[in-house]
């Protein structure tokens, strides 16, 4: 069945494997405990930081695929991009496995743009098992879109961080694990808006134009998820979509965050938040996986955004257009009403206590 | 017509959103960085005074430019120049230490492409504009002169 823009799966794709990996910086964050590696020096031992991303990125996917229990050569095709001119780390990457590889651009929005695309190749029953892959690296994105890490100079309050790490799934037809039920594809939005220190404000227009879409075609509300979560609006993005999303009439509550806002803790000094591919696929390949296994988490609406900015275009003039991809991510875990409760408690205490000393400091 | 007006909506909503850099603490934080770097200067260049009491003032400054250039660069290099940038803002940016800086960060970054088209090609991606506008406003100056 398909709608508009979304497509819901017949044949559930389930994910079996999934693997994440932060540099130091990360490993500080709100994340830290969820992820499976966290590297010493970001530089992952590589002469260069392109090299190191590459390599995070190898590491990634090999390492998804023993979590899923399975050898390389099970896996029939790795859907993977990034952030770099021509998708290098990816390609690089793939280079070293005995797969075909389709590369993928969707800048940071190309996590839920791999695994929407996969989850229709084995929907459609042409693929068994194959790996999701992005990443990003600080210090490769930083010299190509903005200035040598040791320039003196100061960042906007709004600039986000980009997040070094790297994160995969593996998606199979059968197995045991989270499904993913249904995905939105979005549409290129463009607000106007031309300030690359901004990229939250350019890409939370594409957020609500895909949340829209999503709920209009499912017939769904923000209540019918446990977690809503947008890939790396930052802390002044994730709060603009929150003011679109009321004035188109739909009121999100507690139960949506944004990857880029939760990621870094306060003191880290990364202004709005994390932002980068990484972003969300390490969140999204560490944290709301391992919800979703356990059962803590039921139901999923996961949609990173992307801005489809190069540094060519801004320097011409043209204004920051935004891409969102969503998909739906649904536990198989079925568990006892009562304890679902106490959990779901316990979490909202947690958040409100958290809130209440962030607002002292 | 109706899209140019959204965004234009948009635009002022986020530009009434969006976080500001509160300017006092960084005007403070700026000149008082700078006034240390122009005190460190001028401490140099009367050491050099006072010890080779026959050098002419004019080459002293050179000198003390000299010095000021390699302590900039030699801090890059270290990685504690930026940590005083991100405090400091225009404070260490204006001095010509923050001259120094521009030129040795993008050559560090640009090591990897080779020695040509990395460091030779990169080295002045930041510094070039200012040389360039130096160069064209002392034409404009010099031109002027000559005229008066």
């Amino acid at each position: 069945m398909s709608y508009n823009q979304t497509i819901v799966f017949k044949n559930k794709p389930v994910i079996i494997g999934s693997y994440s990996i932060v540099g130091p910086k990360e490993g500080k964050g709100n994340f830290g405990p969820y992820f499976n590696y966290v590297m010493k020096d970001d530089s992952f031992g590589e002469d260069s930081y392109e090299k190191a991303e590459k390599k995070m990125l190898e590491s990634a996917i090999v390492g998804a695929i023993e979590d899923a229990k399975i050898k390389p050569k099970d896996i029939q095709i790795i859907l993977a991009g990034d952030l770099l001119n021509q998708i290098i780390s990816s390609s690089y990457a793939a280079r070293n496995f005995d797969v075909a590889f389709l590369g993928l651009f969707g800048a940071c929005s190309t996590m839920a743009e791999s695994l929407a695309i996969g989850a229709t190749f084995i929907d459609s029953s042409h693929f068994d098992k194959l790996v999701c892959a992005t990443g990003s690296h600080f210090s490769s994105a930083e010299r190509q879109f903005r200035f040598p890490l040791e320039l003196g100079n100061q960042r906007p309050p709004a600039s986000q961080w980009t997040v070094t790490g790297s994160g995969a799934t593996v998606l199979s037809k059968t197995g045991k694990g989270p499904k993913i039920t249904m995905a939105t594809f979005g549409k290129v939005i463009d607000f106007g808006i031309n300030d690359v220190n901004d990229m939250g404000a350019a890409m939370a227009p594409a957020a609500m134009n895909t949340m829209l879409a999503h709920f209009k075609d499912t017939g769904r509300t923000p209540d019918d998820y446990d977690l809503i979560v947008t890939g790396d609006l930052g802390k002044l993005g994730s709060e603009i979509l929150v003011d679109l999303m009321e004035y188109n009439g739909i009121k999100l509550g507690l139960n949506y965050n944004d990857c880029g806002q939760m990621y870094f803790t306060r003191n880290q000094n990364t202004l709005s938040g994390g932002s980068g591919c990484g972003c969300s696929a390490t969140v999204f390949n560490s944290f709301i996986i391992s919800k979703l296994r356990k059962g803590e988490l039921k139901r999923v609406l996961f949609m990173p955004t992307g801005a489809l900015m190069s540094t060519t275009a801004s320097q011409q003039g043209e204004t920051i257009p935004g891409v969102c991809h969503a998909i739906v991510i649904e536990s198989d875990v079925e568990e006892n009403k009562k304890i679902d409760r106490n959990k779901k408690r316990r979490v909202t205490t947690t958040r409100k206590v958290s809130y209440g000393t962030k607002k002292e400091v | 017509m109706e899209e140019k007006k959204r965004n234009e909506a948009y635009n002022n909503y986020v530009k009434a959103k969006i976080p500001k850099t509160r300017p006092w603490p960084s005007l403070f934080n700026s000149f008082l960085v700078g006034g240390i770097i122009c005190t460190i200067g001028q401490g140099i260049n009367d050491l050099i005074m006072l010890w080779f009491p026959n050098l002419a003032e004019q080459t002293a400054w050179g000198y003390t430019l000299v010095i000021l250039v390699f302590i900039a660069s030699f801090l890059t290099g270290i990685g504690v120049y930026d940590k005083i940038g991100k405090f400091a803002g225009g404070g260490s940016i204006v001095p010509i230490t923050g001259f120094s800086n521009s030129i040795t960060s993008p050559a560090i970054e640009f090591k990897h492409e080779g020695i040509i088209y990395g460091i030779c090609v990169k080295m002045f991606t930041i510094a070039g504009p200012v040389i360039v506008a130096g160069i064209v406003s002392s034409i404009i100056v010099g031109l002027v002169y000559l005229f008066i």
